[in-house]
C-alpha cells in the first residue's frame, strides 16, 4: 500500500530563490509526522507546495499514489488535504460559525456539515460559545482553534498544520496539542510543522528535520530526542 | 483583491441604452426590461473579469486603475459609436403617471424604481449572507489567501462577484432610464457619484452603500431645492468631506488593517 503522502525530490522557491530542494518525505495513513527546523528552513514553503499554493518546480508529490503537484489548491483540498496555514488566515469580519462552515467545500463535506460541526464543537467547546462572534475578535488561541476547526470541516484525510503553537501561552499550546493527538487517534493523518521542537517530538510518531531547504535528518521520535545534534541545535541542552 | 470599477457608470449607461433598445425595438417596458439588462451586464462583467482583470491580479494596484479606466473609455466610446451623442430617454407606461398623497406629489415611476432598488438590495443581501456562494464571495473579499487555502475556486468567485456587480448596475441603469435622460458621456458623472456614495458609506459595506446612497441623493435634492440645481454636487461633496473628517473609513467601513 502506498504512503498517504509522498514527496520525492521536491523543489520550490520564490523568484530566483530556491527555498527547498530535493525534499523527500513520506506520511503513512494514521501517522502524526512532525516537520521541524529553525526560522527560514523551508517548512512553510514545503506545506505551501503540497497545498498547491506555490508551484512545485521539481520532483513529485503524490497523495495515495496519485500525482497532485500540478493541481490547483481547490482540487488538492477536494482530494482530502486540509491546511491550517501560518498566521491562521481566518476571515476576520465573518463569524466563527461562518468561518467553520466555509471549510466544508466538497459535496461530501457539505452533506455531513452538521455532524462535523458538532464534532468540532465537541473538540473545541470554546468555539461553540463564540460561534456568533467575529473571528477577528477572538483571542490568539481561539483563532488557532477556529483555523483547525475550519480545516476539519473539510473532513480531510491529511491535516497539515503550520506552527499552531506560535505566539500562544504554554497552557493553550498544551490544550491544542492534546486536541491534535485526539484528532490523530480518531483517524486523521497529521503533518505538523513546528519550531517548538520539544513539544512536536513529544507528540509525533516520526519527524523530519529540515535545514536550509533540505531534509537533514529523519527518524522515530525517540531516536531524534536522543540525537546529539538535535539536542544541541533545537532542544538547547 | 480590491478592484475599483471605474467603468461602473459606463456600465450603467449601457444598461440604459439596452433598456432603450428593448423599449424602442421590442416594445418592452423598462420596468420589465431591466431583468434583461441585468443579465446582459452580468455577462459583460464576467467577461471583463475573466478576460482582463484576471490577467493582472498579481500586477501593481495602479494597473487595475489603468485597466478599468480603459474599459470605461471603450464602453463610453462604444456607446457613442452605436447610439450617437444625442440624449435619449426611455418611455415607460409609468412615465407621467403621478398622484397626490396628502400634500406630497408622487411620481409613480420614481416610486417603482425606488421599490425595485430596495428589493434588489435586499435580494443581494440575502444572497451574500444566506447562500454558500455568497458567503464564499464575502470570504474572498475578506481574505483572498484564506479563501485559496480552504479550496475556494477564487477565480470563479471573483468572476461571479464582478458579474453580479455589473448586473446590479445594469438593472439600475434600466430602472432610472424612464426619468433620467442619458447620453454616452453620462458614465463618468455616474461613476463619480457612486464612488462618493461608497466612500461615504464605507468601502466594502453593503449597508454603507445603501445608507450612503440615500444620504447623497437626499442631500443633493435638498441642495437643488434650497440652493440651486447646479449646486447639488457641492452639497454631496461637502458631505463627503465632512464625513471623512470624522470617520475616515466611511460610515460603516472598518479601518483598513
Ligand atoms: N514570499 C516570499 N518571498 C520570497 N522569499 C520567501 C517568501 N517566503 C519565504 N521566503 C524565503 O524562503 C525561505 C524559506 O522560508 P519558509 O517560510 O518556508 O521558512 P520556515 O521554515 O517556514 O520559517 P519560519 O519558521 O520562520 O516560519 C526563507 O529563506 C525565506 O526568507
Ligand atoms: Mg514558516
Amino acid at each position: 500500500m502506498p504512503a498517504l503522502l509522498r514527496l520525492d525530490g521536491v523543489e520550490a522557491g520564490y523568484g530566483d530563490m530556491v527555498a527547498i530542494r530535493g525534499v523527500s518525505l513520506e506520511v503513512a495513513r494514521g501517522e502524526l509526522i512532525a516537520l521541524i527546523g529553525s526560522n527560514g528552513a523551508g517548512k512553510t514553503t514545503t506545506l505551501r507546495a503540497i497545498a498547491g499554493l506555490l508551484p512545485c518546480r521539481g520532483g513529485r508529490i503524490e497523495l495515495d499514489g496519485a500525482r497532485i503537484d500540478r493541481l490547483r489548491p481547490a482540487e488538492i483540498v477536494a482530494r482530502g488535504i486540509a491546511h491550517v496555514p501560518e498566521g491562521r488566515q481566518l476571515f476576520p469580519s465573518m463569524t466563527v460559525l461562518e468561518n467553520l462552515e466555509l471549510g466544508a467545500r466538497t459535496t461530501e463535506a457539505r452533506r455531513l456539515r452538521t455532524g462535523t460541526l458538532a464534532s468540532v464543537f465537541a473538540l473545541f467547546p470554546r468555539l461553540a460559545e463564540r460561534q456568533r462572534q467575529l473571528a477577528g475578535s477572538l483571542s490568539g488561541g481561539e483563532q488557532q482553534m477556529c483555523a483547525i476547526g475550519r480545516a476539519l470541516m473539510a473532513r480531510p484525510r491529511l491535516l497539515m498544520l503550520d506552527e499552531p503553537s506560535l505566539g500562544l501561552a504554554p497552557v493553550v499550546v498544551t490544550s491544542i496539542f492534546d486536541n491534535l493527538a485526539r484528532i490523530n487517534r480518531e483517524g486523521t493523518t497529521v503533518l505538523l510543522v513546528e519550531q517548538n521542537v520539544l513539544r512536536a517530538l513529544g507528540l509525533c510518531h516520526r519527524a523530519y528535520v529540515l535545514e536550509n531547504g533540505r531534509i537533514a535528518l529523519t527518524g522515530p521520535r525517540d531516536r531524534l530526542l536522543a540525537d546529539e545534534g538535535v539536542k544541541k541545535a533545537y532542544l538547547g541542552r | 483583491m480590491r478592484v475599483i470599477n471605474f467603468a461602473h457608470g459606463d456600465m450603467m449607461v449601457w444598461g440604459m441604452y439596452l433598456a432603450w433598445l428593448l423599449a424602442t425595438r421590442l416594445g418592452i417596458d423598462p420596468y420589465l426590461g431591466f431583468v434583461g439588462c441585468a443579465a446582459a451586464l452580468f455577462v459583460v462583467g464576467l467577461v471583463v473579469q475573466r478576460g482582463l482583470v484576471d490577467r493582472i491580479v498579481d500586477a501593481p494596484h495602479e494597473m487595475q486603475i489603468l485597466l478599468m479606466l480603459g474599459v470605461a473609455l471603450v464602453l463610453e466610446n462604444g456607446a457613442l459609436l452605436a447610439f450617437g451623442p444625442e440624449p435619449q430617454r426611455v418611455r415607460s407606461a409609468l412615465t407621467l403617471s403621478t398622484f397626490w398623497l396628502g400634500p406630497l406629489f408622487v411620481d409613480v415611476a420614481r416610486l417603482v424604481t425606488f421599490a425595485v432598488a430596495v428589493a434588489l438590495s435586499l435580494a443581494l443581501y440575502l444572497f451574500l449572507f444566506g447562500t454558500d456562494l455568497g458567503r464564499t464571495i464575502r470570504a474572498a473579499a475578506d481574505n483572498a489567501y484564506g479563501a485559496l487555502v480552504i479550496g475556494a475556486d477564487v477565480r470563479r468567485v471573483y468572476a461571479v462577484a464582478f458579474g453580479i456587480g455589473a448586473a446590479c448596475v445594469g438593472a439600475a441603469g434600466a430602472l432610472v432610464s424612464p426619468f433620467l435622460p442619458f447620453q454616452p458621456s453620462a458614465g463618468l458623472a455616474a461613476s463619480v457619484t457612486s464612488f462618493n456614495i461608497v466612500i461615504i458609506g464605507g468601502m466594502g459595506s453593503l449597508l454603507g452603500a445603501f445608507v450612503g446612497g440615500l444620504l447623497v441623493s437626499v442631500a443633493e435634492s435638498l441642495g437643488a431645492v434650497f440652493l440651486a440645481p447646479s449646486l447639488k454636487e457641492l452639497v454631496s461633496f461637502s458631505l463627503l468631506i465632512l464625513i471623512l473628517l470624522f470617520r475616515p473609513a466611511g460610515l460603516f467601513g472598518r479601518r483598513a488593517g
